[in-house]
């Protein structure tokens, strides 16, 4: 099987990383959040052919971050369902649902209680 | 410039067997933009797995979506005995590449019977469903349950199949392609299918690529991956080529899947005579710590299952992204330009899935 | 691009016995390893409740004292998780599935003395 690189970057550098991953001709496979005590792991997978690599913010529960599908078109979709299920503020979405993309009963039904 | 109006589109529509909703923004009758929302069926699963023993999970995880049910429970299972660092016995490997590839063989029947019906050919449909049925009693026989199919196990899998059974399938796929060939004859070379399917829809080898297209719907616009090759389960001493077409319309991706049953039959074929003779399962012991990402092809694209565990028996997080959630972009795109009487059978091109969207 | 490609299939069918059987008056013969619904051999059970807490919907309940092992067939999802879990192997899938009723209903056994 092919390795997994994790990387971590910082909230500030995360347009321009995903920016050279876009240069490379990677395409985005997913975007995960995951709640890690009172902190948000966020994970931005990318794959070119068989390679695939991810990088990861860690955010505060109160902090927002960039929407990269101003780089990557179908990020909008990953975006608002983190919107929807986590609570994470998310700027500049290129499609923002308001946090309608998912019609649930319960707002925000993933987040950190 | 005409006026423009907004048809509503689902999430009850006679050609959608699950619900998503799309807002089509019209011209006449030309769509000029579709925006999407789901989120009828959403069942909170991948929250689940923080109440849920580890090994439990794998009974809620093949229950994400009655189609898929084998790989997403495959995937589960791979990705937790990744991070345990177990090696599964080849004999469970191999059990479940076959089975793995009867859901192919299954879910891409189950979508040429769909196809057929949107473009209202309703006795190629009857006829599709009919060959899919086998397929139903084949796992019925081997693991229990026609739909869902609890074999896999963290570990291994629980059931065996005799080398009479692996003989006697192989014997009734060679039957089946028969029946199969006359029945694809009519989605390639019908007339009346041709003039639904050819030149409506077409997504470039850029544009899939940009927008993370998956699967068959990736492969029909040229592009050359398929995650099986990656080498799980048993696919690494296996020898298939990846089926492509360079062309991106609807009659392509049909195309694509017609040429991926035959050759999921083929790949059956090498795993039986291939089959090594070792036990089915090893005992599990202790928790899984760390986290992977799980690369399976399913038979509507690259799924990804991500685990994180911590050391105790229950994961921190499970999320499984599927394939029709990444194919969701490309159908839209296809969708921009073409005519409201052909929406229904593009969305069907991508096979959606929106059980297994929504988790 | 051909004409009449489907009409022998269609001829076929015609003179063909229909792919369906009549089902309420044949019935239907299930394989071997069909899961159906789970039965007990209730006077070889302990009652030591591994089963009801296998049980992933939770549709099993044992009372030790009263010697009572109940389950709602209608809940039940044929995962057959009990029937591995029993240390006494006196669980078992039965091949048939549980019938179609109008009232949700309970079974109970009880174990005499």
């Amino acid at each position: 099987m092919t390795t997994q690189s994790i990387t971590t970057i910082s909230n500030e550098n995360l347009i321009s990383e995903v920016i050279k991953l876009k240069d490379e001709g990677y395409r985005l496979v997913q975007i995960c959040a995951t709640t890690v005590n009172s902190e948000y792991e966020i994970t931005y997978s990318f794959a070119l052919d068989y390679e695939f690599l991810c990088i990861r913010l860690m955010i505060p529960e109160e902090a927002e971050i960039m929407s990269i599908s101003q780089v990557f078109a179908p990020a909008f979709l990953y975006e608002n369902e983190m919107k929807d299920l986590f609570g994470i503020k998310i700027n500049a979405l290129s499609l923002d649902y308001q946090g309608n993309f998912y019609r649930l009963e319960q707002k925000t039904p993933y987040k950190n209680q | 410039m005409s006026a423009r109006s907004i048809v509503p589109f689902g999430p009850q529509h006679p050609v959608l067997p699950e619900p998503i909703h799309l807002d089509l923004v019209l011209e006449d009758e030309t769509v000029i933009e579709a925006i999407p929302s789901i989120g009828f069926v959403h069942r909170g699963l991948e929250k689940l797995v923080e109440k849920k023993d580890f090994q439990d999970y794998v009974y809620v995880a093949e229950r994400i979506c009655g189609i898929c049910s084998f790989i997403h429970g495959m995937g589960y299972c791979s990705a937790i005995e990744s991070t345990m660092g177990i090696e599964v016995p080849r004999r469970a490997e191999y059990l479940r590449t076959i089975w793995g590839e009867m859901s192919r063989i299954h879910s891409h029947l189950l979508w040429l019977g769909l196809l057929a019906d949107a473009f209202g050919f309703e006795s190629l449909f009857m006829q599709s469903w009919k060959l899919r049925e086998k397929i139903l009693d084949m796992f019925e026989m081997t693991t229990g349950g026609r739909v869902i199919f609890s074999v896999n196990q963290i570990g291994g899998v629980k059931r065996d199949m005799d080398s009479d059974t692996l003989k006697l399938f192989i014997k009734i796929f060679d039957d089946m392609k028969k029946e199969l060939t006359a029945l694809t004859k009519a989605f390639l070379n019908d007339y009346s299918v041709n003039t639904r399917l050819k030149g409506v829809g077409i997504l470039t080898k850029e544009k899939a690529h940009e927008l993370g297209a998956v699967g068959p719907m990736m492969r029909s616009s040229g592009i050359e991956i398929d995650t099986r090759k990656l080498g799980y389960s048993a696919y690494n001493e296996l020898d298939f080529q990846v089926i492509t077409s360079p062309v991106g319309d609807s009659y392509a991706r049909t195309e694509v899947r017609i040429n991926e049953i035959f050759q999921s039959i083929e790949i059956i074929r090498q795993a039986a005579q291939k089959i090594p003779d070792t036990e089915l399962s090893l005992v599990v012991k202790g928790f899984p710590s760390g986290e992977y990402f799980m690369r399976a092809e399913q038979p509507r694209g690259e799924a990804i299952y991500y685990v994180k565990g911590n050391g105790t028996k229950f994961l921190d997080r499970v999320r499984v992204r599927t394939p029709t959630f990444a194919n969701l972009p490309s159908m839209l795109e296809v969708l921009k330009g073409c005519q409201l009487a052909d929406v229904p059978t593009l969305i069907l091109t991508i096979d959606p899935c929106i059980s297994c969207t929504e988790r | 691009m051909t004409i009449m490609n489907f009409t022998k299939t269609i001829l076929k069918n015609l003179f063909s016995k229909p792919a369906t059987t009549k089902y309420p008056f044949v019935k239907k013969e299930y394989p071997e390893g069909t899961r159906g619904k789970v039965e007990i051999d209730i006077d070889s059970c302990i009652f030591c409740g591994i089963c009801s807490r296998k049980c992933p919907p939770n549709v099993i309940e044992v009372n030790r004292e009263k010697k009572e092992w109940k389950i709602d067939p209608f809940g039940c999802i044929s995962c057959s998780a009990c029937v591995y879990a029993c240390p006494k192997k006196c669980l078992f899938m039965n091949q048939e599935y549980t019938a179609p009723a109008p009232q949700k209903t309970t079974n109970t056994f009880t174990k005499g003395e």
